[in-house]
């Protein structure tokens, strides 16, 4: 996958967990720019992500990802 | 909704919550309030939220309390006014084996293992009993999944010092208290996570992470069971199944194969299949499940197919054998009519996705479990849920038998021209008498059961109808009706609160399947004879009408009530004046107090 055929799925999978059709992640997306996105739905989040990609991140990565662009790093690094 | 039915998809569930509970609420359905107080022992917002759409799901509206992170213990055992307001209808203590204070050490002697086990017991017997005393509900308790590493190896389950063996013995004690305590149900966790896989189920992960004790994707399975024992407090669970036989009951097709050619029975690996299928039902039915045949057959060669010599099931053993060649919705509405029982109470059980298709399109309130591989049969069905046992009332040992009576009864009845005569030749008794102990899961049931008959749809917990019958400005009133044919156990039910001179009706309900028997008019001599011991003077009936209540509309009218007021919504008060002269309106049933 590119990086931008890996935005296009994050985008659905974030409107399905954040259940809002209108959010479209970039780069420098964080929980600060989405109003549900908190420490107990970051966990549904991420569990989607690694469905939807089929891949694990590690406990560092989960603590210390500061925004959507370095997920999508890991993602592209993983896949 | 199908995604939320055996075998649901874990990880859907948990991310379209959102979009999944909207739906639930758009549906118009009448749902059953619910205050549930979740205490955790771990992080419990996605338990929480993925359990509110199972119950909702089941026609039940949850409001939930959630302790802080792993304040389960301080909740239950100090001072909490913000539980005491919330006053829950049931409490859900999510606890695992990361909440175990204490395990044995290698060297400990078998005394100190066991006074380390009589403590971590004490701990949470205290809690349960001091919840139920402060709020007289109903308590469901986690019992211990195992760790998911074992020191000593298989050892682990039988020396005394080993996790394994320790939980063992911790989660029969639970067992145990369960056993004697009808208002405290385990959700019994042990067995789920062996079911989910045990690593899978405790993976540290989630743990670590979020102070998730079960893994998160392993949540809506913990959920499930906790919502299918909430649904069955509350007396929602099924009453019965409805069954196709070929292919179903047994393999082949019995109007094309014949009899004899049918695979059932034990010689055959196909055959065995069928006939544990068979023997898995049958217990049903001694447990009081009821069973019913929906078939497209000849009836003579249906009937032939289950006098197969090999056949578990035998035409004796279902209510209802419907086998003809009418569409297969109109048999279940027929069946679901004859026996009184509403169509979403009973389970559809068909090999055939196309039959199956068409009882979800013209019923969708039916349950349609997916029946697909035969030897998964048992599997689909068990872990749907459907029939939560609570516990067992000896009503439940016996239900069978009571719908056979009324069948005896409907056909009674047809031999009578005049209605009373027929009422006479019942030769009924009656037992009427405020709450006692031995009735009080069976009441609670019907008050949550009862639709039709239901002038307020008041529901109560079991540990609420105890606290009314203690009350001492409540009468309370219980109908047991028996008749030549047999014992229809409690079938009535009447709670009223006295205020001075004057009484106000809370609940009265009614089994439908004693309607027009007189039985309503015997509960109405007792309670007005019981409001004359204690100096009532009047009577206030309330009627509030729901969906399903309809038939209650004027109950009040005929009981010779006269109508105080109505309001838009069409909700009614009524007022009975007791009078010296009150006249008996029974005239069939012979009252025992």
């Amino acid at each position: 996958m590119t990086r931008e055929e890996i935005y296009k799925a994050l985008d659905e999978v974030f409107e399905e967990v954040f259940d809002d059709e209108s959010i479209h992640v970039t780069d420098t997306t964080t929980a600060e720019d989405i109003e549900d996105w908190d420490s107990l739905e970051h966990i549904n989040l991420v569990v989607a992500i690694e469905n939807r990609f089929g891949i694990k991140f590690n406990m560092s990565e989960v603590t210390s990802m500061k925004n959507v662009g370095e997920m999508v790093d890991i993602i592209l690094e993983r896949q | 909704m199908r995604e939320l039915e055996y075998p649901f998809d874990n990880d859907y569930i948990l991310k379209k919550k959102k979009s999944l509970k909207k739906e639930l609420l758009a549906n118009e359905r009448q749902f059953i309030e619910k205050k549930i107080a979740i205490l955790g022992g771990s992080t419990t917002n996605d338990i929480k939220l993925v359990l509110e759409l199972f119950l909702l799901n089941y026609g039940i509206k949850a409001s939930f309390y959630e302790s802080e992170y792993n304040k389960y213990y301080e909740d239950a055992m100090f001072e909490n006014l913000e539980l005491e307001e919330f006053h829950p209808d049931i409490i859900f203590i999510h606890t695992t084996n990361r909440n175990i204070i204490r395990y044995p050490e290698i060297t400990d002697s078998e005394s100190e293992v066991n006074a380390i086990l009589e403590s971590e017991y004490e701990r949470f017997k205290e809690m349960w009993e001091r919840l139920f005393e402060k709020y007289h509900c109903s308590i469901i308790q986690n019992n211990f999944d195992f760790p998911t590493y074992r020191l000593f190896g298989n050892k682990d389950a039988t020396d005394i010092h080993g996790k394994i063996n320790f939980i063992t013995k911790l989660n029969l004690k639970f067992a145990e208290y369960a056993e004697t305590n009808q208002n405290f149900f385990i959700n019994d966790i042990n067995y789920q996570s062996a079911q989910y896989g045990l690593d899978k189920w405790g993976d540290p992960f989630y743990w670590y992470m979020y102070k998730y004790a079960v893994a998160v994707p392993a949540i809506p399975n913990l959920s499930f069971q906790v919502a299918n024992i909430i649904k069955a407090i509350l007396g929602k669970n099924k009453k019965g199944f409805v069954l196709d036989l070929d292919n179903t009951l047994w393999g082949g097709i019995v109007g094309d194969d014949g009899v004899d050619n049918l695979t059932i029975g034990e010689e055959t690996s196909e055959g065995q299949v069928y006939t544990d299928f068979q023997k898995y039902i049958l217990e049903h039915k001694k447990m009081g499940i009821i069973l019913n045949v929906n078939s497209k057959n000849e009836e003579s060669n249906a009937i032939a197919g289950l006098r197969h010599i090999d056949s578990i099931l035998r035409p004796e053993d279902f209510i209802a054998i419907k086998a003809n060649w009418n569409p297969k919705s109109n048999n279940f509405k027929e069946i679901s009519q004859e026996l009184n029982v509403g169509a979403d109470s009973l389970v559809f059980v068909d090999d055939n996705p196309a039959e199956r298709a068409i009882i979800n399109q013209e019923l969708p309130e039916v349950s349609t479990p997916n029946m697909e591989v035969p030897y998964r049969y048992i599997e689909v069905l068990d872990h749907s849920g459907f029939f939560e046992v609570i516990n067992f009332s000896k009503d439940d040992f016996s239900k069978a038998e009571m719908y056979k009576e009324n069948a005896k009864r409907r056909q009674l009845q047809k031999s009578f021209t005049n209605y009373d005569d027929y009422l006479k030749s019942l030769n009924m008794e009656a037992e009427i008498g405020g709450f006692t102990s031995i009735y009080m899961a069976r009441i609670a049931q019907l008050t949550n059961k009862s639709n039709q008959f239901n002038l307020t749809t008041k529901r109560y917990t079991q540990a609420e109808i105890e606290e009314t019958a203690q009350d001492q400005l409540h009468i309370t009133l219980y109908g047991k009706l028996e008749d030549k044919f047999g014992d229809n156990g409690v079938v009535s039910v009447v709670i009223g609160k006295q205020n001075k001179n004057r009484l106000d009706i809370d609940l009265w309900i009614m089994s439908c399947r004693v309607l027009k028997r007189d039985m309503e008019y015997a509960m109405m001599d007792s309670l007005v004879e019981q409001c004359k011991k204690r100096g009532i003077e009047e009577i206030y009936g309330y009627y509030y009408p729901t969906a399903k209540n309809g038939m209650v509309k004027d109950f009040y009218g005929l009981q010779g009530f006269e109508k105080v007021s109505e309001d838009p919504e069409g909700n009614t008060v009524w007022k009975f004046e007791i009078t010296d002269d009150y006249k008996k309106k029974n005239k069939f049933i012979k009252v025992e107090e």
